[in-house]
């Protein structure tokens, strides 16, 4: 029996591989402090819970419409006008089981074999293996710490192809946590404009942002650009919901309907309660929110700083999400017992065995110059954990 | 008529005690004159005893109505043991019901009445002055959530979709 | 903008059109009474209910692991050895899917290289030809027969195979006919299987219900087969769970890590308060005998006998279904198609049922009455029904 070579194909993820050791290092009692987190550490908000358990009361434990709740589709709505200004109706709204599966249905709905999807790296890993599944091909246009992990106007047009059907904007950004200029996306919403393909525009990020700047959604450049732009979020970060798996897509009406449709046959709709949590989540008071947002910048300028007075390591400050990613480039090419860094991936594995600190090696979103780390963490791991690092880089000789 | 079919013809009564002859046999895969003939003969044996409404009384609007459990307690008596007092208070027409309990007092008994101080004064006059009773704790029912299997204050929605795959 | 262009082929080939419009017309119907639904009437046991409520209030509200948590896991595969003795490894040959939909996508995709073709036995459950489609096989509908019993045989089997035949589809009890095979109907098409070096994928979504005193029997529980079978299911039916969206895959190593590779970042895990609330449900099943679930097995029987005898007694003829929860009367004596009587149906008289082509093309003279309703419903429709028929 043969399995897919697809499926076989398919990269185990890196960041799980480091979670999994470390996990195992912890559950054997060793104290571990770990910068791998992908989600908020805070417990989702009364309120929501409140809703789901009235929900669980009220006896609402069965199907629905397949790409979710019609009152879920409208609060979806009503958030992206309020924050955004940008105007949807329920039925250009699909819901799934988190945004991982939003993603996943917009390939599965746009993608033939052969088509290029542009994304750029340092990119989420998701990214490339969805389009893989979907037999498209993933072709990677480099952006740089200098330009703030920025993509410039001749690095997408270079990638570009007739093949080109769609390109991945990752705004605010994991791993970089940087947050597009209002410039740089029109410049990439006048490419696909010009050429014609989707923008596939992650913003699960978009209420985390720091320093009072303001989350600028691509699907605003002009109306051309808003018919192409396929905008997917969720609940999971913004409301520390990651558990609950609510994720969406907001586009053109038919592009809604077949995701809509493929989706009632591989998945069917998300868990009910869930939605009616996340309908409270978009409606209900939004305090929560502006504290979560207050604690991770403070502690992302306190990871930023220790990072920089670290000597041989360095990082730019993000301004947005919860990661930094910090620059290794200086350490390589130094040993330490016996064994050379060369890699990002080296240097995790040493670190997380000399040091027991788990980072996520940049090689997994394609920047093997980089280790990445969450602040989703406490402010004592942090602490405790950069003291180490630090240590740790004095240990390479 | 196996002893499971009979239960079962017991259950479906006991849901809905309006179910026919005819759906119990069709439910039940029986033959409709076995249905009624068994039902007949609980009736007669008295297991089947009665067939009555589950009615919310605090949905109807001009109910002048009170309920009230009361936990009382006897001194059993010679050759007797409680059954006799049990007679005795069962015996009222604003009595419900009354069971004889393990632990803290002796009977259990529901009293209905159309307000708390015509119950005050069932107590008060008749029950608290039986011989044997020693003493009586009243307590009155507020409101009622759940009577006999089904829920009373809320009704869970069903809210599935016409036509699912 | 011409968007068109823009969909994917192999999405915009399915779903087939006509079908969806009847579902649009009937969902609109909400005064309709429906026979309709495809899933229980009854609400969440409590007990499921609080602990998913529980789950919450002790912030667990973060992302699982990929496979599903281990301790639901271990559960499943406790249940799945004592109610059909299959041994699954709960670290390895198992995994957690947002509803058994998901563990049917995941297993097409898992294996599937262009061109491959699955066997799947029609009338069944709506997805499965999709479900190949989207993986990028092509689907080879076998037609199951009233006359049969709507099961599969091995000559029905053995008619469809090519070279080219990489799995088969074993859907029992089977939606929507109802139809169940017996460990000696299953024993016929054994050899087969083997012969052909086929995967069997066994949605057995429907397993706790069954009636008459048939017990479900896997597939998997052939020793011959075990090696080569993916077994699909989940909480939605047995215990009243569809809101939930959770379900599980169990086989062998190689498909389960394939299946888990794609999962990991299509889905990243099922809800975490569903894998609370089917650990509830499962050590409490265990615990207490299946005693809930067989409540409601008995409450199914009952509506099951009672529809069989009032469809027939208003003309509408059935196969005797003995699993899951829908009777599939032959309405061909009508002399109207299958969508015409259920489109006329709705206009005329409200009852909403499905048409058998919804089903594949194999359903047509037939439509899908589900049961999971009321007495109170179901009387209602079959007068409704009674009505109709004879005003035709």
């Amino acid at each position: 029996m043969q399995l897919s070579k697809k499926a076989l194909a398919i990269s185990p993820s890196l960041t799980l591989k480091i979670t999994a050791v470390a996990k195992e290092m912890k559950a054997k009692g060793l104290d571990v402090a770990g910068f791998g987190a992908g989600e908020p550490d805070f417990d989702t908000p009364q309120n929501i819970k409140d809703a789901a358990k009235k929900a669980l009361d009220m006896g609402m434990t069965k199907y629905t419409p397949a790409s979710g709740t019609n009152e879920l589709k409208q609060a979806v709505c009503d958030s992206l006008k309020r924050k955004q200004g940008l105007i949807y109706e329920p039925k250009q709204i699909v819901i799934s089981n988190g945004a991982k599966h939003s993603l996943y249905n917009i390939f599965q709905a746009i993608l033939n074999p052969g088509d290029e999807v542009i994304i750029v790296a340092p990119y989420w890993l998701t990214y490339p293996e969805l389009v893989k599944m979907a037999d498209g091909v993933p072709v990677f246009v480099e952006s740089y710490e200098e330009n703030g992990f920025e993509p410039t106007e001749e690095a997408i047009r270079a990638a570009v192809s007739e093949k080109t059907k769609a390109i991945i904007v990752n705004n605010p950004s994991n791993p970089c946590g940087c947050v597009y200029s209002q410039k740089t996306l029109e410049m990439i919403a006048h490419i696909a404009n010009d050429v014609g393909f989707y923008i596939v525009s992650d913003e699960i990020y978009d209420e985390l942002i720091y320093d009072g700047h303001k989350h600028y959604s691509i699907a605003h450049v002009d109306e051309n650009t808003y018919g192409r732009t396929i905008l997917v979020n969720g609940l999971s970060k913004t409301y520390s919901m990651t558990g609950w798996r609510i994720g969406y897509t907001a586009c053109r009406a038919d592009i809604a309907r077949v995701m809509g449709s493929f989706q009632s046959h591989a998945t069917s709709n998300p868990s009910t309660m869930a939605q009616y949590a996340g309908i409270e989540a978009l409606t209900g008071p939004q305090g929560e929110l502006e504290k979560m947002r207050k604690e991770f910048d403070h502690r992302r300028k306190t990871i930023v700083k220790m990072i920089n007075e670290i000597d041989g390591l360095s990082c730019v400050e993000p301004k947005g999400a919860f990661y930094v990613m910090m620059n290794i480039s200086k350490l390589k090419g130094k040993q330490i017992g016996g064994r050379t860094i060369e890699t990002s991936l080296d240097f995790a594995e040493e670190l997380l065995d000399k040091k027991l600190t788990a980072v996520v090696p940049g090689a997994a979103f394609g920047a093997d110059d980089y280790e990445r780390l969450s602040y989703a963490i406490s402010m004592e791991t942090i602490e405790k954990g950069m003291h180490r690092i630090a240590e740790f880089v004095q240990m390479l000789k | 008529m196996k002893h499971e079919q009979t239960l079962e013809i017991l259950d479906i009564l006991e849901n809905n005690a309006k179910t026919t002859a005819q759906e119990i046999a069709s439910m039940l895969d029986l033959r409709v004159e076995d249905v009624q003939a068994e039902i007949e003969r609980l009736e007669k044996e008295k297991v089947i005893v009665k067939y009555t409404a589950l009615i919310n009384r605090q949905d109807v609007a001009e109910a002048e109505f009170s309920e009230a459990m009361i936990e009382v307690k006897i001194t059993p008596q010679r050759d007797y043991g409680y059954d006799d007092l049990a007679r005795r208070i069962y015996k009222y027409d604003e009595v419900r019901s009354v069971y004889l309990m393990a632990g803290a007092y002796d009977l259990c008994v529901r009293v209905q009445s159309r307000s708390m101080k015509e119950i005050s004064k069932f107590v008060f006059e008749k029950l608290a002055v039986i011989d044997g009773v020693t003493s009586t704790v009243t307590l009155f029912i507020m409101r009622k959530y759940k009577q006999a299997g089904v829920v009373l204050v809320e009704e869970e929605r069903d809210e599935r979709l016409v036509i699912t795959p | 903008m011409n968007t068109e262009r823009f969909i994917s082929r192999r999405v915009a080939q399915v779903p087939p059109s006509g079908i969806r419009k009847f579902f649009d017309i009937a969902s609109e119907m909400k005064d309709a009474i429906s026979l309709g639904v495809g899933e229980p009437d009854f609400v969440t046991p409590w007990n499921i209910r609080e602990s998913a409520i529980f789950s919450m209030e002790r912030g667990h509200t973060h992302y699982t692991s990929n496979h599903g948590q281990l301790s639901l896991r271990k559960l499943v595969s406790l249940y799945l050895e004592t109610r059909f003795g299959t041994r699954y490894s709960p670290e390895s040959e198992m995994v957690i899917t947002v509803g058994a939909s998901e563990a049917l996508d995941l297993a097409f995709r898992a294996i599937m290289e262009p061109g491959d073709e699955v066997l799947v036995p029609a009338p069944s459950y709506v997805s499965y030809m999709p479900g190949v489609t989207f993986a990028g096989g092509t689907p080879v509908a076998i037609e199951t027969k009233e006359e049969d019993d709507f099961i599969m045989t091995e000559q029905g089997i053995a008619a469809a195979i090519t070279p080219k035949t990489k799995a088969i589809v074993i859907p029992y009890p089977n939606n929507p006919t109802g139809a169940i095979m017996t460990k000696e109907q299953l024993a016929g098409i054994v050899d087969i299987i083997v012969k052909n070096d086929l995967l069997v994928i066994s949605d057995e979504i429907y397993a706790e219900l069954t009636y008459g005193g048939k017990q479900h029997v896997s597939i998997a529980s052939f020793p011959e087969i075990y090696p080569r079978c993916v077994v699909i299911n989940g909480f939605s039916k047995a215990f009243a769970m569809t809101g939930f969206r959770l379900g599980y895959a169990a086989g062998p190593r190689p498909v389960i890590d394939a299946m888990v590779k794609i999962h990991q970042y299509s889905m990243l895990c099922a809800s975490v308060m569903s894998q609370y609330a089917g650990e509830e449900a499962l050590k409490h099943e265990m615990e207490t005998g299946f005693a809930q679930v067989e409540k409601m097995v008995k409450s199914y029987d009952q509506r099951r006998r009672f529809m069989l005898d009032a469809l027939g007694g208003i003309g509408l003829g059935a196969f005797e279904p003995r699993g899951a929860f829908y009777i599939f009367p032959n309405i061909s004596g009508t002399g109207l198609s299958s969508e015409e009587f259920c489109f006329r149906l709705i206009e005329e008289k409200k009852v909403a049922c499905v048409p058998g082509t919804a089903f594949g093309e194999a359903g047509e003279g037939f439509m899908r009455c589900s049961y999971a309703s009321s007495m109170e419903n179901l009387k209602e429709a079959v007068k409704r029904i009674g009505e109709f028929v004879d005003s035709l």
